[in-house]
């Protein structure tokens, strides 16, 4: 298989997006390093399911909104694991709300988990990627992050942060062999869409030129196309991947 | 490979006698498709299983013959599932001195010839209630190349088409893309004098210019269910040559 020997990185891979990410790429024989803030259960469980379908995957508690320990807690990761191959900064967090009323804590919160976490770790996975050589990184923005949203100004503005580090990344380490691509998805169907009642799902379907939410696995197959060879000519690239939903 | 699979689908690629078209009609009949190839003369590749493979000489320019193609193609397998609208030109020329031929060739050929292809395929796949619309539009459609007025207008066109065309058919479970590539080692890009092929490769951040295979796995990508959340995008392929 093409993928044996390499080991991945997923951030925020206990729900959502992310799982269904690091459940992709374990089905593909890759080693899942699985990222995660608070529920050790869901990990353990990942890990111990992937260990009984014959796939390699370890659990890695890291809180990335916490500013002052997530260098120390990347530093011992990477000094235990080596070499990461692939990236997918993927955890990220949405407290909505008017920017009229949104404190300063929350909309720091939010830039720092959702982009400056993201810069962290890749900062910390790219060295091992910079001396073999070898690596894909993948971001998750959001349309959000492109066309903005009321209600979610920190959101959008981390998620196009998100966008603009993309770019500059591949720009500065495609002379070593590592593309950077982001995703941006419309809306799926995890925990962070699970809020919204019933009714407003189905109202954002019908805004939806394919009728329908996407699911986390649509987001995963993109995922792992990006990180792919097929991809070997693909960086700096932004995808939507929204049913529609931006046109 | 990642691995595609489109047994039993029929698809139509334009402009598949050489380049790009050529390598995009080889991946879709590994993949298991059937494939019907358009072009204004047949390629040299021969070998190919006849029971999957339909060569049919036409002008994409041309929209009448573009209906009775697809009709063609249903008579002969019975649907049509995805459509690439490949076939395209470039008439180089800086625009005071550009010719009005220069201008409708291209214009008629890389963007009539999309509209053509997808206006027919559409009722076909609006019938199946699926299908799969691809078009190949440009890195210079994004942005303008000097000396391409024609060409980067068609390009940027075909992304209109793409987007206009999605929010259509989007209820009917029809997806709409396209892939635009950037520098790739082709017929049409050999006859660039050297000087300036340099430069394109320059100006990507990977230092490389790419090859067909690498357009042809975004196309397989947006042909398969791997996409199915996909429409009115435009994936570029392009080693960073436009970031």
């Amino acid at each position: 298989m093409r993928f044996l020997g390499k080991t991945a990185f997923v951030t925020g891979a206990t729900r959502g997006i992310g799982k269904a990410t690091a459940k992709l790429l374990l089905q593909n024989d890759i080693k899942v390093i699985i990222g995660y803030a608070h529920s050790d259960k869901l990990a353990e469980e990942i890990v111990k399911n992937a260990s009984e379908n014959g796939k390699q995957a370890t659990a890695a508690k890291i809180d990335l909104s916490d500013t002052a320990s997530i260098e120390k807690s990347l530093k011992e990761l990477i000094d235990k694991v080596g070499t990461i191959d692939y990236l997918v900064n993927n955890a990220g967090i949405a407290e909505d709300g008017l920017l009229l009323v949104s404190s300063s804590d929350k909309i720091i919160r939010t830039i720092n988990t959702n982009l400056v976490a993201s810069m962290t770790v890749t900062k910390f996975v790219l060295k091992g990627m910079i001396k073999k050589r070898f690596g894909s990184i993948v971001n998750m923005s959001s349309i959000v992050g492109e066309d903005g949203n009321a209600g979610q100004t920190a959101y959008a503005a981390s998620k196009a942060g998100i966008i603009g580090f993309t770019k500059a990344l591949a720009k500065e380490v495609a002379s070593r062999n590592i593309r950077v691509n982001a995703i941006a998805p419309g809306f799926i169907q995890t925990d962070m869409t699970g809020v919204l009642s019933e009714n407003d799902k189905n109202k954002i379907a019908n805004r939806i030129p394919l009728n329908r939410l996407g699911k986390p696995e649509d987001v995963a197959n993109l995922a792992l196309f990006l990180l792919s060879e097929e991809a070997n000519y693909i960086t700096g690239d932004t995808i939507r991947i929204d049913g529609g939903l931006h046109l | 490979m990642i691995q595609v699979d489109l047994t039993g689908q029929v698809a139509v690629v334009t402009g598949a006698a050489q380049g790009i078209g050529e390598v995009i009609l080889s991946r879709l009949l590994e993949a298991g498709a059937s494939v019907v190839a358009i072009d204004l003369k047949a390629g040299d590749k021969c070998g190919f299983d006849q029971n999957r493979y339909l060569f049919i000489q036409s002008d994409v320019s041309d929209f009448d013959a573009a209906k009775e193609v697809v009709n063609r193609v249903l008579e002969r397998f019975g649907r049509l599932d995805i459509l690439v609208a490949n076939a395209g030109i470039n008439r180089d020329q800086v625009l005071w001195k550009m010719t009005k031929e220069n201008w409708a060739d291209v214009i008629n050929v890389d963007l009539g010839g999309a509209f053509n292809y997808f206006a027919a395929a559409s009722s076909a796949m609006k019938q199946q209630n699926s299908g799969k619309l691809i078009a190949i539009s440009s890195i210079n459609g994004l942005r303008g190349k000097f000396g391409q007025t024609n060409y980067s207008a068609a390009k940027a066109g075909v992304i209109g088409l793409v987007k206009a065309a999605a929010k259509e058919l989007g209820k009917y479970s029809i997806r709409v893309n396209a892939v635009a590539p950037g520098f790739i080692l082709t017929e049409m890009t050999d006859k660039m004098p050297e000087k300036y092929r340099n430069m394109a490769i320059e100006e990507t951040v990977l230092k490389k210019a790419g090859k067909p295979e690498d357009i042809a796995n975004a196309v397989l990508f947006l042909a398969s269910d791997l996409s199915s959340h996909i429409t009115g995008e435009v994936i570029k392929v392009d080693g960073g040559q436009y970031i």
